[in-house]
């Protein structure tokens, strides 16, 4: 009884199409984000910000980048890694050479650097689809992780080829480097993943987002009613990379501190790739809810024999958590192929008639 | 002027300059492409049979290895080892059709292809609990020795390594071309529906295939492991086949072995000639980029089915 639209009227078209129609989502995801910005900065623990939800913020943003690509547009990436690791090289090689600029536009601008990578990379897909195309990115990925690992000039001639966060503020505040505290870095990330987020959503209900989603469908048709698959697939290819590299950039300065190009391979790639999938393809509200999926399923794992009070060979555990984590993927897409979203979804129409049955 | 020289002439003059080093890196670039190939023919065959992309069969490399080894430090005699890891493959294939692709039918292939990975880090986890995860040596028989011939190094192992995958694959074709089992796979490979309405039973079909896929995994895991030791990076292979795949064709058995043959040639001429130019460690991407070149050129591989599009 409590969510339900029955009473709201939509007057104009712009009514109608706003991103949340119904006025309990709206107050919901209102107050959803005061309390992210609220509570854990206030109440939470050093370990929660720096372990859970810091990362949980910069792979929800990977997440969405790749969900605009592959769940909206289509096309199947494997280089995620590879457009991470391009938004945090350029954005240390910015913030080194111009100390002065605002970290958050050194952030942005790598991610312009990492989306001009992404539209490099994202010509080959006019060709080759599907799987053929999955395979392509894949050198994008081993190309630029290379690349990186190479050339000494990306990191600064440092002998052991890490990348180090230097010491940033924002309005006087310190968000990156040692000294900066988990709350201020967590509140960095969320004002970004949640205007990010914001803009996906805009981007993917207006003209840009249907013509991916037509190119999705059926590009042949597409084409023939007059979307520009050259266009719109680069576009994808460059919306999705800068999304990447903005959250490769946010990796590094916001979570890790310091990384070499490992922390960029192929694994991540994936990661995020499950992440889209366990969430839900072609959903932003997925993209949050996969991550959420793959950061916290492996902290379960790894303290849940501490939590028993089981003491586990840690080779054993290991294995057992790798065992879990691939059973849980393979419970998750045979239960719902279309991932949380869905099952989301599905709640949100049960909501709606509850307490009645039809 | 000395970039363009260093790139295309200097490479050249090296070439002529030591023959039998040439050809020592050219059939090292075979035998590495037969390698390559034997793990991208799993991939063909489950591809073929099902539309499925099968991200597991390098950790299926890795798992029959591993459980071969097992066996083998366990007491059991090579052949014994042998049929036991064959029926382990096989059981592994009947349990993946029951549980992982039976309730997943009719999905999207992107649905698939994640859950092969989710099988991926299963098997991985599985395969290392109950063998352990430290590096093992296989020993089949075989010397990692090298003799000469007219003045090239030919290494014994690779050598039996390249005619095991050459007999495998004269078996494979025979298996398809000729028997009735063989014309069941190529029907459900052609196409899903009308074999399903002729009477042909999917559901085995798929274990034979995965089966099959399996027992190839168990040739590529002796003939990797007896080179370079049984452990995790065999499961990485996976990640070498792909451009084979994509260069031969996701659903040929030729293009298989012929993409193999031209990556494992194209890496090692690469890799000796080209790489020291950009700082070497070229392996891990040239292939990708030169699949890449290639499939702008082929959108289906060399012989990949022809993609023809309706609305």
């Amino acid at each position: 009884m409590i969510y339900r639209e029955a009473g709201q009227f939509k007057t104009t078209y712009a009514a109608d199409q706003a991103i949340f129609p119904i006025a309990q989502d709206r107050v919901v995801v209102a107050l959803a984000i005061a309390a992210a910005f609220l509570v854990p900065p206030l109440a939470g623990s050093e370990y929660w910000l720096q372990a859970v939800l810091i990362p949980l913020l910069i792979y929800s943003l990977a997440a969405i980048g790749l969900n605009l690509l592959t769940g909206y547009a289509g096309q199947l990436s494997l280089g995620t890694g590879g457009f991470m690791a391009v938004g945090a090289y350029a954005a240390f090689k910015i913030t080194t050479a111009f100390p002065q600029v605002n970290i958050i536009v050194v952030f942005l601008v790598s991610g312009l650097f990492a989306a001009g990578v992404g539209l490099l990379f994202g010509i080959p897909s006019l060709r080759i689809k599907g799987f053929y195309l999955a395979v392509a990115t894949l050198a994008a990925q081993f190309f630029l992780v290379w690349l990186f690992n190479k050339v000494a000039w990306f990191s600064n001639y440092a002998s052991s080829g890490t990348i180090t966060a230097p010491p940033r503020t924002v309005f006087g505040v310190m968000v990156t480097g040692p000294e900066a505290t988990a709350p201020a870095r967590y509140v960095v990330a969320l004002t970004l993943v949640v205007l990010f987020a914001l803009a996906a959503k805009n981007l993917v209900r207006g003209r840009i987002g249907r013509s991916w989603m037509a190119i999705r469908d059926r590009d042949i048709a597409a084409e023939i009613i007059g979307v520009r698959p050259l266009r719109t697939k680069l576009l994808a290819f460059g919306i999705s990379s800068f999304y990447c590299g903005v959250a490769g950039a946010e990796l590094v300065f916001l979570y890790l501190g310091s990384a070499e190009t490992l922390a960029f391979d192929i694994t991540i790639s994936f990661l995020i790739l499950f992440m889209v999938i366990i969430g839900g393809l072609g959903s932003i509200l997925g993209s949050f809810l996969g991550a959420a999926f793959i950061v916290l399923v492996p902290i379960f794992l790894t303290n849940a024999p501490h939590a028993l009070g089981l003491s586990v060979p840690v080779a054993l555990q290991k294995q057992v958590e790798l065992m879990i984590f691939g059973g849980l993927i393979l419970f998750f897409l045979i239960v719902e192929p279309h991932g949380l979203a869905r099952l989301w979804q599905i709640a949100k129409e049960k909501l709606r008639l509850w307490p009645f049955p039809h | 002027m000395s970039l363009l020289y260093a790139v295309f002439v200097a490479p050249f003059v090296d070439m002529a300059t030591a023959p039998a080093f040439f050809v020592e890196v050219l059939l090292g670039g075979v035998f590495a492409g037969l390698m390559y190939s034997l793990v991208a023919l799993g991939f063909v065959l489950i591809f073929k049979a099902s539309g499925v992309f099968n991200f597991a069969q390098g950790v299926m490399v890795l798992f029959a290895a591993l459980t071969l080894v097992g066996l083998m430090e366990r007491g059991a005699p090579v052949p014994v080892a042998l049929v036991l890891t064959v029926a382990v493959m096989v059981a592994l294939a009947f349990a993946i059709e029951r549980l992982v692709l039976r309730p997943l039918v009719n999905q999207e292939h992107i649905i698939l292809f994640m859950a092969t990975i989710g099988l991926n880090f299963f098997l991985e986890g599985f395969g290392e609990m109950l063998w352990g995860a430290n590096v093992k040596r296989l020993d089949i028989g075989v010397p990692d020795e090298s003799f000469q011939v007219a003045g090239v190094l030919v290494n014994k192992l690779e050598l039996s390594a390249a005619i095991t995958a050459a007999l495998l694959v004269a078996v494979l074709a025979v298996f398809f071309q000729r028997t009735r089992i063989g014309r069941a796979l190529r029907a459900v490979a052609d196409d899903h529906e009308a074999a399903l309405s002729i009477g042909i039973p999917l559901k085995t079909i798929w274990v034979i295939v995965w089966a099959v896929a399996g027992i190839v995994a168990i040739a590529a895991g002796v003939m990797w492991g007896a080179k370079s030791g049984v452990q995790f990076s065999l499961s990485l292979l996976a990640l070498k086949a792909l451009p084979v795949l994509i260069l031969g064709g996701f659903e040929s058995v030729p293009g298989a072995i012929l993409g193999g043959l031209i990556i494992g040639v194209g890496e090692k001429l690469g890799e000796v000639y080209w790489g020291p130019l950009v700082g070497g460690a070229i392996e891990n991407w040239f292939a990708y980029v030169l699949a890449l070149a290639f499939l702008l050129f082929r959108p289906q591989g060399l012989f990949g089915e022809k993609i023809i599009e309706r609305v």
